[in-house]
C-alpha cells in the first residue's frame, strides 16, 4: 500500500526579518530617515529598490532605500509620514525592532548610462530613492559624462539632504539645481516647477539617460520637457508607486496595466508606461 | 563690445528672427543693468518695457498686507520677463526684483507697439514668440498650482 | 487486465467499484474533496465517499440565477458547476502567514508556521476547473518564486476528473478552448454512462491513475461504450449556452480603455465582488496585521481580496481606481487581456460562474461582444429623463 509523505510549509517569503533601529533623524516637518542594522543577513540592494518595513502589530509598507549601496552594514530609508504605519515608524526608538523584507524591485539602470550624461530629476520625497543612485554615480564618477541633478521641493523648508547636495555640487562634479514651488522673499534661489530647469541644464540630450522620481504628475511633466529637449523616451526612467501588500507579485494589488510595480518596476522606461500614465484610474 | 543686434539675435527669445525684423526691433532696444535688490518694474505702474535677461536672475513677486512678499517664479539667463506691455491696459500686475546683479536688454513697449502697428508681419512674429513664452509659463503655473508635493486632505 | 495499463487507456468502472476507488484513495492518506449538496447549492467540501455526492441532483443556471432541482435519474455527476471552484483548497481563503512575539526594549521575534496540509484527492473536477488550476499554478508556482503555502497544499494532489454530461447554461469552455473534454492535469477521467447498468468509462491520465485503477475491479471498455462516452461529450460541446470571441482580444481591450461600454456596465455593477469570489482563477489577496489585547502577540494573516473593493488600489490618501467603472474595467481587462502578457494564457476558463453569480446578471460574454461592436452614435438625452 502506497502512502503519501507529508510536506511542511517552508520559510515564508512573507515573513519579515526583525532588525534593530540604529537611529531616526527628522529631516523636515513630515519626513524622517531611519537607519537600520541589517544584522547577519544583510542582503545589500541596488539603487531604486525598496524594502517592506513592518512595525509590530501595526502593518507593513514599501519604502525605497535612500542610503549608500556600497555600505552593506547599514540600511537607510527616508519616508514621509503619510499614514498609520509611517506615523508609528516615526515613533520607533534606538534599539527597537523593525521587520524588513526585501530588497525588491527593478533598480535604476545605471549600467545603461555608462559613458553617457545622466540627468537626475527629483521631486519632493523622490530625492530619497535617487540619493542611492547618486551615491553610486559619484563613487564611479568617471564612468559617466555630465551629471546633473535637478531637484524640486515644495518650499525651502522641505529641502532634503542639504549636506549631500552641497557636497555633490562642491566636490563630486555634479551640477545641482534646486527649485521650490513656493517661497517668500528671503529665498535667494530658483522658484518654479522643476521642468523649467530642464531647458537650460548642461547635458547633451542626444546621449543622455534621465532618472526621474517624484509625484506622478511631476514625472509626466518632467518626462515631457526632457522629450522636448530631445532625450529619447526609452532612455527616460521613472519610478512608479502603487498599493502593495506582498511585494513579490502574488497579491495583485500593484498592477499597472500588465505590469506588477513590485517586480516589473518600480523603475520603468518611460516609453513603456507613458500611455498608461496618461489614462485615468488605471 | 558686442553690438546690440548681436546680443538680441543671440538671445533665445529672438533665436532665428529674420534680419529685417531684427533691424526693426533693435531700434527699440537698450542695454540695462540692475543691482541685486533693484526692481525691474513695480506693481501698478505703466508697463512700458519687457526684458530679455542676459545674465543674472529676477523674481516675480507679489506682496499682500501682513505677510512677506511671495515669489511666484524666478527667471534667469535666456528668459523673458514681462508681457503686460503687449496687452491693454498696459499695467504691471506684479513686482520684478533682481536677486543678484542682472544684465538685460530692455525693449521699449510703446516703440515696439508702434512698429507692430505699422508692420503687421513684425507683429505676427512678436506675438507668436510671446505666445510660446506664455504657454510655457501657463503650464508651469498650472503644475505649481497642483501643489504636487503637498499632503492631500 | 493482462497488460499493464497506460495513460490514454480506457476501462469500465461500476458504481461500487468507483466507491472502492475512493476508499483506496482514503486508505492512501488522501483527504477526499468533492461535490456535495449544501445550502441550496452543489459545493466542494470534504467528502467520505459516494454517499456524499449529489446523486440525482442537477441545477439550472442563467445570468444571476442558480437553482438546484432533482433529476429523474440517479446520476452522481449530473450537474455542471457550483459557486465554488477548487481554488479554495490550494489558495486558502484565510491563512496565517506568521506570528510575532514582543520581547523587551521594543524588540520582537517572528514565529513561522509549521505543520503540513493534507494530501488532497479532487473528485469530480471538470475540464474548465482543471485549466483554472493550471492557470493558478502559473501564478503561484513561478520559477524561482513559489508561494510555499500553495505549493504545500498542491503537492501530490490526485485528480479524478469528470467529463461534463451537460453544459451549465452560462459556461463557454468551447470558446476558451478549455473543455468540455478533460485533456490535461488529471489522473483518472470519468464519463458517466447512465443507461443500464449505471457505470463509468474511465480514462487513464497518468501512471498514478493507472496504479490506483489496478487496485479495483474494472472491465475493458467496449467500442460501444467509447462511442457513447464520446457522444456525450460532443453533445455537451454542442449545447454551450454562450460564446466569447477571443480573436485579437488582447489588442481589442488594450485599445478600449476609454470605451463607452465601461460607463454603461458601471450603471449596473454593484462592485459586490461576487465574480471574483466565484472565479476559479482570481488570485488577489490582502494581508491583515492583528494583535491581541495585551499587544504582546501579533499575527499576519492573508485573505482573499478583490479588485472591486475601493481599498484595493488605495495610495496616499485616495484610491487609484475610485470609480466602479475603473474597477470593472480593471477586472475584465486583467482577466482577458493583461493576464496573457503576465502569464502566457487567458485568465478566463469559461466556467460561467461570474455570469451565474452576479446579482445583477452582468454577463462577461455580452460585455466583450459590446466592446467589439462598432460604437454607434451617442444616444440623445430623452426629454423626460
Amino acid at each position: 500500500m502506497t502512502s503519501v509523505a507529508a510536506t511542511t510549509v517552508p520559510s515564508s517569503p512573507m515573513a519579515p526579518r526583525p532588525c534593530r533601529v540604529r537611529r531616526l533623524t527628522r529631516e523636515t516637518h513630515d519626513t524622517f530617515t531611519l537607519e537600520i542594522d541589517p544584522g547577519d543577513q544583510a542582503r545589500g540592494f541596488a539603487p531604486g529598490q525598496f524594502n517592506m518595513l513592518y512595525v509590530f502589530g501595526v502593518g507593513e509598507v514599501p519604502i525605497s532605500v535612500s542610503g549608500d549601496p556600497a555600505e552593506r552594514r547599514q540600511l537607510v530609508h527616508t519616508t514621509r509620514e503619510v499614514g498609520v504605519v509611517t506615523r508609528a515608524m516615526a515613533g520607533l526608538r534606538r534599539g527597537a525592532s523593525i521587520g524588513v523584507r526585501g530588497p525588491y524591485g527593478r533598480p535604476w539602470p545605471l549600467e545603461s548610462a555608462l559613458g553617457r550624461d545622466i540627468v537626475v530629476v527629483a521631486g519632493g520625497i523622490g530625492l530619497a530613492p535617487l540619493r542611492s543612485a547618486l551615491y553610486e554615480i559619484v563613487a564611479r564618477r568617471r564612468d559617466f559624462g555630465n551629471v546633473v541633478l535637478l531637484y524640486g521641493a515644495r518650499s525651502p523648508e522641505d529641502i532634503l539632504f542639504r549636506r549631500d547636495l552641497d557636497r555633490w555640487q562642491a566636490s563630486a562634479g555634479v551640477v545641482v539645481s534646486i527649485t521650490v514651488d513656493h517661497a517668500i522673499g528671503a529665498w535667494p534661489g530658483h522658484v518654479g516647477v522643476v521642468p523649467t530647469l530642464i531647458e537650460r541644464a548642461p547635458f547633451d540630450a542626444a546621449n543622455a539617460v534621465a532618472l526621474i522620481c517624484g509625484p506622478e504628475l511631476m514625472m509626466r511633466f518632467t518626462a515631457d520637457a526632457l522629450r522636448q529637449r530631445g532625450v529619447a523616451t526609452e532612455r527616460i526612467f521613472v519610478s512608479l508607486e502603487r498599493n502593495m501588500k506582498c511585494a513579490i507579485g502574488f497579491c495583485g494589488h500593484c498592477q499597472f496595466g500588465p505590469s506588477f510595480v513590485c517586480k516589473d518596476g518600480p523603475v520603468f522606461a518611460y516609453d513603456r508606461v507613458e500611455r498608461l500614465m496618461e489614462l485615468r484610474e488605471i | 563690445m558686442e553690438s546690440l543686434e548681436g546680443i538680441l539675435s543671440g538671445h533665445a527669445f529672438f533665436h532665428d528672427l529674420p534680419p529685417r525684423y531684427l533691424e526693426l526691433v533693435v531700434g527699440c532696444a537698450s542695454n540695462v543693468r540692475f543691482d541685486g535688490g533693484d526692481f525691474l518694474f513695480r506693481t501698478g505702474t505703466e508697463a512700458n518695457h519687457f526684458f530679455l535677461i542676459r545674465h543674472g536672475r529676477a523674481a516675480l513677486e507679489i506682496a499682500a498686507p501682513g505677510r512677506p512678499p511671495l515669489i511666484l517664479e524666478t527667471l534667469g539667463e535666456g528668459e523673458v520677463i514681462g508681457w503686460s506691455w503687449l496687452i491693454p491696459p498696459y499695467r504691471w500686475m506684479f513686482d520684478a526684483r533682481a536677486l543678484e546683479q542682472t544684465r538685460a536688454v530692455a525693449l521699449d513697449g510703446k516703440c515696439l507697439r508702434g512698429k507692430c502697428e505699422a508692420d503687421h508681419d513684425l507683429g505676427y512674429e512678436l506675438f507668436t514668440r510671446i505666445a510660446h513664452v506664455m504657454e510655457r509659463r501657463l503650464m508651469a503655473a498650472r503644475l505649481q498650482l497642483l501643489d504636487v508635493y503637498g499632503t492631500r486632505p | 487486465m493482462t497488460t499493464a495499463p497506460r495513460a490514454g487507456d480506457r476501462a469500465i468502472l461500476s458504481v461500487p467499484a468507483l466507491g472502492s476507488l475512493l476508499q483506496a484513495l482514503r486508505d492512501d492518506g488522501h483527504q477526499l474533496v468533492g461535490p456535495t449538496v449544501r445550502d441550496g447549492a452543489i459545493v466542494y467540501a470534504e467528502i467520505a465517499g459516494l454517499e456524499d455526492l449529489p446523486q440525482g441532483w442537477t441545477e439550472t443556471q442563467e445570468a444571476g440565477t442558480y437553482r438546484l432541482h432533482r433529476r429523474d435519474d440517479d446520476a452522481l455527476f449530473g450537474y455542471a458547476l457550483g459557486p465554488q471552484s477548487w481554488k479554495q483548497f490550494f489558495f486558502a481563503p484565510r491563512v496565517r502567514l506568521w506570528q510575532a512575539r514582543r520581547g523587551g526594549n521594543e524588540t520582537f521575534t517572528i514565529v513561522e508556521e509549521s505543520g503540513s496540509p493534507p494530501r488532497l484527492a479532487l473528485i469530480g473536477a471538470r475540464s474548465c476547473d482543471l485549466h483554472a488550476i493550471a492557470i493558478q499554478d502559473r501564478v503561484f508556482l513561478r520559477e524561482g518564486a513559489e508561494d510555499p503555502d500553495y505549493a504545500a497544499r498542491r503537492a501530490g494532489t490526485f485528480v479524478v476528473a469528470v467529463n461534463c454530461g451537460q453544459a451549465g447554461g452560462t459556461c463557454f469552455c468551447v470558446s476558451m478552448k478549455t473543455g468540455p473534454r478533460v485533456s490535461e492535469g488529471f489522473d483518472l477521467a470519468l464519463t458517466e454512462l447512465l443507461d443500464v447498468p449505471h457505470r463509468f468509462l474511465v480514462e487513464l491520465g497518468s501512471a498514478r491513475g493507472a496504479a490506483l485503477l489496478g487496485r479495483v475491479v474494472s472491465a475493458p471498455a467496449s467500442d460501444t461504450d467509447r462511442v457513447a462516452a464520446d457522444e456525450i461529450v460532443e453533445r455537451t460541446a454542442r449545447s454551450m449556452g454562450r460564446t466569447l470571441d477571443t480573436g485579437g482580444i488582447k489588442e481589442l481591450l488594450y485599445g478600449s480603455y476609454e470605451h463607452r461600454r465601461w460607463d454603461e456596465v458601471a450603471t449596473r455593477c454593484l462592485a459586490c465582488a461576487n465574480c471574483t469570489l466565484v472565479c476559479p482563477t482570481c488570485f488577489c489577496a490582502t494581508v491583515e496585521d492583528v494583535t491581541d489585547l495585551t499587544g504582546d502577540h501579533a499575527e499576519r494573516w492573508r485573505r482573499w481580496d478583490s479588485c472591486f473593493t475601493l481599498d484595493h488600489s488605495y495610495l496616499h490618501g485616495g484610491s487609484v481606481r475610485s470609480s466602479t467603472r475603473a474597477r470593472y474595467r480593471q477586472w475584465l481587462t486583467h482577466k482577458l487581456a493583461t493576464w496573457i502578457d503576465q502569464f502566457g494564457t487567458s485568465g478566463c476558463v469559461g466556467c460561467g460562474r461570474c455570469v451565474t453569480w452576479c446579482p445583477v446578471a452582468i454577463d462577461i460574454t455580452q460585455e466583450v461582444a459590446a466592446i467589439r461592436a462598432p460604437e454607434g452614435p451617442k444616444d440623445e438625452p430623452h426629454g423626460e429623463s
